[in-house]
């Protein structure tokens, strides 16, 4: 089925209604293995943001050719293509961040958002759409790395840093360590999900009492 | 020796979900009935081992003499989803009972992407493919041992009462986190041994 919304409303929709890791709980390996810092789920963002658009736009433009029995591994390698490029261009001017990411940059190739982004949209709509869903949900995707990065960055070292800069110069408490390990990871994004469940019920409430 | 402290390592102290981050979708997603997560556990096993091996095979005698690492995400999920299919078709002719048990979680496999991370570990650690496949098979054995306690445990949540924004996602990452947090002990257990 076509989709009917505006076309800023395509981007739009990744960030809060259709975001990937709250609403949807997809593409969780890098959510959580990447987040130890801010910078990395930035970085990691990025690379999603421009395998996402490039998948979603190549898989829209061949879904008119692409037989219905054989479309998953006609994905597969429409989105591994972007992710070798990721690869080598990472390696080749960011080596200390790709050395960071580690497995995680060649992962993206089976990040289910990513895949699920081509089944469920892609290739049911125009390539504008496409690139412009592929830029929405990948941004709501790296809003939510960074937001859990910094979370996680801040507890567990005191503080954010950027490059050389860190902030504030000197950490304000004891770091809590535990929030850099996995376990830190896990605690921290379900505490968000159990918060944003939160406030999506006093939303509805609201709503419901506005419209009674 | 080496053997025992691969072993340990997949199983314990690096175990894919709970140190590495690696299959956590079908972890989260197919958890919820011991069944299933048997079911899921069994085809995990049999694929990752095997997959590891021929990815491993494929990297000795295809890309390193003809220098096309810099294919390896690309060759490496064609051989995945390639094994996936042939193991699908091989088990459907000579084994229609365990086909059966294992059903849809077959085709899942390809985007698990543990799968895909046993193997790139391999390249990374310069296992080579015996060690490849005793690491994708140590590996395995820890998803499944993840995934079959946890299972256990979601059943119990059936009977009690739990708070309604927690429901769902929210609790289990917060108990896979505990778990996890368990785990953690295990990392200094071994150090004598893994020596």
């Amino acid at each position: 089925m076509e989709s009917k919304r505006s076309l800023i409303g395509e981007f739009t929709k990744g960030l809060i209604e259709e975001n990937a890791t709250f609403r949807m709980a997809i593409g969780m390996c890098p959510t959580l293995a990447v987040t130890t810092s801010l910078v990395n789920g930035f970085w990691m963002g990025v690379a999603v943001i421009f395998v996402l658009t490039f998948s979603n736009v190549f898989v829209s433009i061949l879904r008119k050719v692409t037989p219905d029995e054989i479309r998953i591994p006609i994905f597969v390698i429409l989105i591994a293509t972007p992710v070798v490029i990721v690869e080598l261009v990472m390696n080749a001017y960011l080596p200390e961040m790709y050395r960071l990411l580690g497995i995680f940059v060649p992962l993206i190739v089976v990040n289910c958002l990513i895949i699920a982004r081509a089944e469920a949209f892609a290739y049911k709509n125009s390539v504008i759409r496409s690139a412009l869903d592929g830029l929405g949900i990948g941004t709501g995707f790296m809003i939510n790395l960074m937001v859990i990065g910094a979370i996680r960055e801040f507890l567990g070292t005191g503080r954010l840093a950027f490059g050389s800069v860190a902030f504030p110069a000197e950490p304000l408490f004891e770091p809590m360590a535990v929030m850099l390990t996995p376990p830190g990871g896990f605690v921290t994004l379900g505490v968000l999900m159990a918060i944003l469940n939160i406030l999506v019920r006093r939303a509805q409430l609201r709503k419901a009492k506005a419209s009674a | 020796m080496k053997f025992i402290s691969i072993m340990l390592a997949g199983v314990l102290t690096s175990n894919f979900i709970f140190m590495q981050y690696l299959g956590l979708c079908a972890f989260v997603g197919i958890s919820e009935q011991f069944e299933t997560a048997l079911g899921m556990s069994g085809a995990v096993l049999f694929v990752m081992t095997f997959a590891c091996t021929v990815a491993a095979a494929f990297e000795q005698f295809i890309l390193v003499p003809f220098g096309l690492q810099y294919l390896r995400t690309i060759a490496y999920i064609l051989v995945i989803a390639a094994f996936v299919q042939l193991v699908e078709i091989f088990l459907k002719k000579t084994a229609p009972s365990l086909y059966k048990a294992l059903g849809i979680y077959l085709p899942l496999i390809t985007t698990n992407c543990a799968v895909l991370g046993a193997a790139m570990l391999n390249v990374k650690n310069d296992y080579g493919i015996l060690w490849g496949t005793v690491n994708g098979l140590a590996g395995a054995l820890g998803w499944s041992l993840a995934i079959l306690i946890f299972a256990g445990i979601r059943e119990r949540w059936k009977f009690m009462k739990i708070p309604e924004v927690l429901k769902g996602f929210p609790l289990a990452l917060v108990s896979t986190g505990l778990m996890s947090l368990a785990f953690l002990g295990f990392s200094g257990l071994f150090k004598t041994i893994l020596k």
